[in-house]
């Protein structure tokens, strides 16, 4: 039975245990970096994943993955429970659904060549056996992210950041991947080469059919290339959807006040805007908030808010927001 | 090592292994002190595989009306207090010497890097058994260390060897911990599991290699200090027995005659100088061209000197 | 129109560096008014943040730098260290990107700021000093500014530190205040109220402001005029609606086509934004400048045969005296 989710999480939790100082270095605490996030990635698509620093995006990325271990709920890869993997399956997951990363500086080898970095994958799951064989499709997948075949035997420290950046999404490709988790991959890179990875990474997406998720702080640049957008805050999605109607007209009070804080490079329409500018800091993910995680900074805060834990319910087509404004409905349990 | 036939050209430009292995040793040997290094320790390697042949006299030739004499046209290093010819003591004992650095050096080196990498890579209780072990071996004074490693295995040259290995185990597990411990938290090594890498692989690719330059220069130290432990395992008697040279026993029985007859004490003791600073001085060049950013630095000041570099630093 | 409070005449900054020599900046000219702000764009090696340490006495003994800063009818770089210690800080607030490494962390936040008070002379005595920190600190929008004279820097959250150092700059009631990437290592939403902060306390006081910083939506926000940076010269400046609505220089529109918020902004009712607009290549190194214009290697116009051996005059291509819109091309407005 194959439908048209390719990953999916129900009720994905990773809390990271606060120990105490001191010998015994007993739990006193956890921090919820992500807490109970139920996530859709269909087939073929960009999911685009924002939130702030410390929302837990990136937590969510790698525990897709199983990159980090999930400490509750499940995810679904292709109808398989990963959660649940063998050793043996989980190495034949992390051909089929791999990652790129947001340092292109530091997350290649400085001691591997370029080729060599780019064939790891390839002798990982021993595929296009012997040297021969490998080099070729070495060169292939360097051409196929704009580089010269040439480039294999240099070591990355003679690359600039955007060509690095390429290399690491050749490695990603190796292995003939369906998912690719992009987490924060143009993050490092200068402006005008940010623009070359991002038509890149559209142009493979084309080319390879991949899905994406595309996990990014930069809301215009996920607004770009996503299909759909999710918005986290402090260990949960608040609101996804369909990316120009959310970006249009978004319905959880956090996602319109992250819209609007976004600067946009055009004077006139900064000088016409007026911002919802956010009192306050994010609570941190060790001491959330009871009820509604975001009441604490919420313009619209009421009565509900501080006892109810609000769930995800349809606001438009296709489009969910977890916020008591749309009705105090399909509350999910307060998990304190 | 013979590679006869070239290999036909491959489809792309791709270095190969061997080849990448040859260019890392010319360009070892493009560098001064690495050459100086490459060569003292052939020499050196040469006269103790050939000594018997190389020394004028036998090692315990005792000529009581020759002793004491200084350098000169008949016994070049002069003759001890036995009257024993020096220079014959010093080719004679360089087997040990160099024996007992590389044996116990390396045994240090193995048993210390791979507890240092798995306590280091996998931490918690693995991390916590190895290194008290290690910092039980730490605790005591070096040299009782190897006393009671020889009270229990006997004396000789071979238990010395192996007694100064035990001693310096847990320098190298230290060292190599540390560096695993900054490796380890890498992007690169994270991205590498990603795509489904073993931890052997994680560990053996890319942990060690960027974990060797701290271990490198620990070796290099060490090897000097192999070379002097063994003269004090010898001083106490439990090391290389007696007349049996060795330079760090020569230097030590010479301290006596310092005054009255300099070379007896100096000649060992250069011998080990240079040894020494061969080691280090290999030690050194082989860091630099094992860091491919190092290397390419080199390589363009080798090759193109006064062009300008295309390798762009950021940081 | 009042004689401005910085004006910058042909400074230059030459680094000496293991590559041999770095003109990371090359010729730069402007000025900055009371109440005004200029923004001073680039991508990373632009020589955008050294051109500003420069001023301030900030770089290594190694520099040398010539040109003219006059500040207050006197030359900021002709002036000796102690000289410059009393501008800095008392004439000049400096605002860095990392909030955490320009504070002290040893110190707490009301020693760190009555310190600059008393030493120099705003105050005198340590009541009154204390009793203008806390004003300081609340105009800059903490919460509990007496209470937050005990806190340590690590107390505090990214934003609010960077409001403390914000209170530390403004403690000598400076005529300039300098921000380098101020908000870069901020969320978009604590970005957001650090720009409403300074936006305000500029209206107040009438401070002057160079803002550096190369996220071209902040500049769209909160500058009167914009000077582009690239390879250490300024190609392109003008006033703000100038440049974002007429850019001039081919860096500058590809600067402006590689923002996904740009783009999009003209993408009709499909689903799909269309491809960014990408400057092919990366930034040199400061080392490696091209000889002749020093875009030209990237350029996608190199109109003129001169491109590629003279440095292109900065000629006026709009913009109204005494503030014209000025760009470094061969060949004005009409680009071919």
């Amino acid at each position: 039975m194959t439908d048209d989710v390719l990953v999916r999480a129900r009720d994905l939790q990773v809390h990271f245990p606060v120990r105490s100082k001191g010998l015994r270095r007993k739990v006193v605490g956890a921090v919820r970096a992500v807490d109970g996030v139920d996530l859709e990635v269909r087939r073929g698509e960009t999911l685009g994943l924002v939130g702030e620093s410390g929302c837990g995006k990136s937590t969510l990325g790698n525990a897709l993955l199983r990159l980090v271990e999930p400490t509750g709920g499940t995810v679904e890869f292709d109808g398989a429970d990963v959660t649940a993997m063998s050793r043996p399956a989980l190495r034949a997951l992390r051909r089929r659904a791999v990652m790129v990363f947001q340092d292109p500086y530091a997350s290649l080898d400085p001691r591997a060549t370029v080729g060599q970095t780019v064939a790891e994958p390839l002798q990982v799951h021993g595929l296009h056996p012997g040297a021969r064989a490998r080099a070729s499709r070495v060169a292939e997948l360097l051409e196929l992210v704009g580089l010269d075949a040439s480039v294999a035997s240099r070591y990355p420290h003679e690359f600039s950041g955007g060509q690095r950046q390429r290399v690491g999404i050749a490695r990603a490709l190796a292995g003939e991947p369906d998912f690719v988790v992009c987490d924060e991959a143009i993050a490092s890179l200068d402006v005008s080469v940010q623009a070359q990875v991002l038509n890149l990474l559209r142009r493979l997406q084309d080319q390879l059919g991949l899905t994406y998720l595309f996990v990014s702080h930069d809301l215009a640049a996920v607004r770009h290339v996503s299909d759909r957008i999710a918005v986290m805050y402090l260990g949960r999605v608040v609101e996804v959807g369909p990316a120009e109607q959310l970006a249009a007209d978004p319905q959880h009070p956090y996602t319109q006040a992250l819209l609007s804080a976004v600067p946009v490079p055009s004077p006139a329409l900064e000088r016409a805007r007026r911002r919802t500018v956010l009192a306050g800091d994010v609570p941190s993910a060790a001491a959330v908030p009871s009820g509604c995680r975001f009441r604490t900074r919420c313009p619209h805060a009421f009565d509900p808010c501080p006892d109810v834990d609000p769930a995800l319910q349809a606001v438009g087509a296709g489009q969910t927001a977890a916020c008591h404004l749309h009705g105090v409905v399909g509350s999910r349990e307060a998990r304190v | 090592m013979s590679a006869p036939a070239r290999p036909a050209a491959p489809p792309v430009r791709v270095r190969p292994e061997r080849g990448r292995w040859r260019a890392t040793l010319r360009l070892l040997l493009s560098s001064p002190p690495s050459l100086f290094a490459v060569l003292v320790l052939l020499a050196v390697v040469v006269v103790a595989l050939f000594d018997e042949q190389i020394a004028p006299t036998g090692f315990n030739e005792v000529d009581v009306s020759d002793r004491l004499q200084p350098p000169g046209a008949g016994h070049w290093f002069g003759t001890d207090d036995l009257g024993r010819d020096v220079l014959s003591r010093v080719v004679l004992g360089a087997k040990v010497s160099l024996q007992v650095g590389t044996v116990a050096v390396g045994f240090s080196l193995v048993v210390g890097v791979l507890a240092g990498l798995l306590a280091g890579f996998y931490g918690r209780w693995i991390d916590a058994v190895l290194m008290r072990l290690m910092d039980v071996l730490f605790a005591f004074p070096a040299i009782l260390l190897a006393i009671a490693v020889i009270a229990v295995l006997g004396p000789g040259t071979t238990n010395a060897m192996i007694a100064i290995g035990i001693t310096y185990t847990p320098v190298f597990a230290r060292v190599t911990r540390a560096a695993v411990l900054g490796v380890r938290e890498q992007v690169f090594v994270r991205a590498s599991r990603s795509v489904g890498a073993s931890d052997a692989r994680l560990l053996l690719r890319h942990v060690l290699p960027n974990a060797l330059p701290p271990i490198i220069v620990q070796t290099s130290v060490s090897l000097a200090f192999a070379v002097l432990a063994e003269a004090a395992l010898s001083f106490v008697g439990l090391g290389t027995q007696p007349p049996a040279p060795s330079w760090g026993r020569m230097l030590s029985e010479g301290r006596g005659y310092i005054d009255l007859a300099w070379w007896i004490a100096v000649f060992p003791g250069l011998a080990i100088v240079v040894l020494v600073l061969a080691f280090n001085l290999l030690g050194d060049g082989l860091r630099d061209v094992l860091d491919p950013q190092q290397r390419s630095a080199l390589e363009a000041a080798r090759h193109r000197p006064g062009r300008r570099r295309r390798a762009e630093v950021r940081r | 129109m009042s004689a401005p409070v910085l004006e910058v005449a042909d400074l230059r900054v030459r680094l000496e560096t293991p590559r041999g020599p770095a003109h990371v900046v090359d010729g730069l000219d402007y000025a900055v008014g009371a109440g005004e702000t200029v923004a001073i764009v680039g991508e990373s090696g632009s020589g955008k943040s050294v051109s500003v340490l420069a001023l301030l006495g900030l770089l290594p003994a190694s520099a040398t730098v010539t040109g003219t800063a006059s500040f207050g009818g006197r030359d900021l770089l002709a002036m000796s260290e102690a000289e410059l210690r009393g501008v800095r800080g008392n004439g000049i607030g400096m605002v860095f990107q990392d909030p955490m490494t320009s504070l002290n962390p040893v110190l707490s936040v009301g020693r760190q700021l009555t310190e600059g008070l008393l030493a120099h002379g705003v105050v005198t005595g340590r009541a009154a000093a204390r009793a203008r920190a806390a004003d300081l600190l609340a105009d800059v929008g903490l919460p509990d500014p007496r209470g937050a004279l005990e806190r340590y820097p690590h107390e505090l959250s990214g934003g609010m530190r960077q409001r403390v150092v914000i209170a530390i700059a403004l403690a000598g009631e400076p005529r300039l205040l300098v921000a380098d990437e101020a908000t870069t290592a901020l969320d978009v939403t604590v970005q957001a109220q650090i720009v409403d902060l300074v936006t305000r306390l500029q209206a107040e006081h009438g401070t002057a402001v160079v803002w550096i910083t190369h996220d071209l939506g902040v500049v769209a926000g909160i500058a009167d005029r914009v000077l582009v940076m690239y390879g250490g010269r300024c190609v392109e400046d003008g006033g703000v609606d100038d440049v974002f609505d007429a850019p001039a220089h081919p860096y500058t529109r590809g600067l402006l086509g590689a923002l996904p918020a740009r783009v999009d902004a003209q993408r009709g009712p499909g689903r799909r934004a269309p491809d960014l607009v990408a400057i092919a290549g990366t930034p040199p190194p400061p080392t490696e400048l091209p000889r002749g214009c020093v875009f030209w290697p990237r350029c996608p116009v190199r109109g003129d045969v001169r491109c590629e051996t003279e440095q292109p005059p900065l000629v006026r291509v709009g913009g109204t005296d005494p503030r014209p819109h000025r760009a470094a091309t061969f060949y004005g407005r009409e680009i071919p």
